[in-house]
């Protein structure tokens, strides 16, 4: 690792399943990316990969392997010549792969063949930022293991990178909460503004504040279980949209929860991107 | 018991009381449902989540409708005891609000036999029910920005131990030299819910 840019972390599909010990389920924000950069080198799906924020990332390879790099559309140089994202590249030892900064979304995953392998912790080699389990948020100077490469890399036709829209449209499903407000769907639909206090944990937002119905209002919710997707309203009124690393219980209202297929989305979606929920029950 | 939608593959089961919480989350457990990926306790609730698709929430509710919540499956629970340092910074205080001498506080602490209600707030964090009336003390105005780890401390009706620094607004009346969470040990998390716990004091 020459630069990890301003962060890169270990991320594989996380530790789903331990909510009960308090333990959060993690992995990577961006799955679909993560899933096809460790096929582009012939990984498993789960393979551990770099999740490297807003690009910057350079490191240098130590040993041959194959790498693709894919998520948010960036430039990839290697030794200095541009490469494309979402292909294998091939880097013999001693060679420099180099991320710009992406044009629109925030996270990149970095995919070597034979996987990040760093030892687990939990059955995952994915950094918790919340918990601080996992391997810690990556270095310069530091060097990576990669395992054994398990199989070929998967021929693709050409990929064009994702284009992430500084508008977003968010199915949400409401409930369990959605009583604890007044016309809850109308009041959720927004628009929201994805505030830079944003990170793995949740997306926080701003925008016109959820008011809770007269006979909620100063009510205490015992601490109940969240999932990733929960759409939490604190007292602010201003949500927070739970991400993978989100505590396993909390003690206010969940208006509503977003479908997991939008989960990638709104972990690439920057600081200013305005977003607005269509609610369903 | 109220069922409330939690997203297409899970819900959240409201119950009266924390003791039908717990029996909802045994009798959940105790199934091993194969479709169930997470059953998530809280003070009043379970969070049952499936595999997306695989429609064992509709298996859950028959399940859980079926029980006797009055006997429920006692699982496999652990007894564990936890050795005490009964010196926290608000053992006087809390002796004080109690109408009790600090001594008669580790009494009725080290005297009751905990039941893990559920987890939350940190990995390995217990929310131990079981706290004698007296200590059923309210949080405290201001929470510190800084709890040790190790700190054993006691909120309304619960009583827990910080695995690890944090903030925190318990009222602290001891410390254990236990580790709580241990992300590399076999078992991560020394509480599980529905275990036992005891506190003994070395002081």
């Amino acid at each position: 690792m020459l630069d990890p840019g301003p962060s890169a972390l270990v991320q594989d599909l996380g530790r789903p399943g331990l909510a009960h010990l308090g333990v959060p389920p993690s992995g990577a924000l961006d799955v679909p990316a993560l899933r096809l950069a460790n096929r582009l080198v012939g990984n498993p799906e789960s393979a551990a990969g770099v999740e490297a924020l807003l690009g910057g990332l350079r490191v240098r390879a130590a040993a041959s392997c194959t790498v693709a790099v894919t998520g948010a559309p960036v430039p990839v140089l290697v030794d200095g010549r541009p490469m494309g994202s979402h292909v294998p590249l091939h880097l013999r030892t001693g060679q420099t792969l180099a991320l710009g900064n992406p044009a629109t979304g925030l996270r990149c995953y970095l995919a070597v063949s034979g996987g990040i392998a760093v030892e687990p912790e939990l059955r995952s080699r994915s950094r918790d930022v919340l918990s601080e389990i996992g391997p810690p948020p990556l270095a310069a100077g530091d060097v990576l293991p990669v395992g054994p490469p398990a199989g070929v890399p998967e021929g693709a036709d050409v990929l064009a990178p994702p284009v992430f829209p500084g508008e977003l449209s968010i199915p949400v499903h409401l409930g369990p909460r959605d009583d604890w407000f007044d016309d809850a769907a109308a009041q959720l639909a927004g628009p929201w503004t994805v505030t830079p206090e944003s990170n793995r944990v949740g997306l926080r937002l701003d925008g016109p504040a959820l008011r809770r119905s007269v006979d909620r209002g100063g009510a205490e919710l015992p601490s109940e279980g969240i999932l990733t997707g929960a759409v939490q309203v604190p007292p602010s009124g201003l949500p927070v949209v739970f991400l993978a690393d989100h505590p396993s219980t909390g003690g206010y209202p969940v208006l509503g929860v977003v479908r997991a297929k939008s989960l990638a989305a709104l972990g690439q979606a920057r600081p200013g991107t305005k977003l607005r929920f269509r609610s369903s029950t | 018991m109220r069922w409330l939608p939690y997203g297409p593959d899970a819900t959240l089961i409201e119950c009266s009381s924390l003791e039908e919480a717990g029996a909802v989350r045994a009798v959940v457990a105790a199934a091993g449902l194969p479709e169930v990926t997470e059953i998530v306790p809280g003070a009043r609730t379970v969070l049952v989540a499936v595999a997306p698709g695989s429609g064992g929430l509709a298996e859950v509710r028959s399940l859980v409708e079926a029980a006797d919540l009055d006997h429920p499956p006692a699982g496999h629970p652990r007894e564990i005891t936890l050795d005490v340092h009964y010196d926290g910074a608000d053992l006087d205080e809390v002796a004080r609000t109690a109408g009790l001498s600090p001594a008669e506080v580790v009494d009725l602490h080290t005297g009751a036999e905990y039941t893990v209600a559920f987890t939350g707030f940190a990995p390995g964090f217990g929310y131990l029910t079981g706290l004698p009336e007296p200590l059923r003390q309210s949080r405290l105005d201001s929470p510190r920005t800084k709890v040790p780890a190790g700190s054993v401390g006691l909120a309304g009706e619960f009583t827990g131990v910080y695995p690890r620094s944090s903030p925190g607004g318990w009222r602290l009346i001891g410390h254990t030299e236990t580790v709580l969470f241990d992300p590399r040990a076999d078992r991560p998390a020394l509480l599980s819910p529905g275990d036992k716990v005891r506190f003994r004091s070395l002081s």
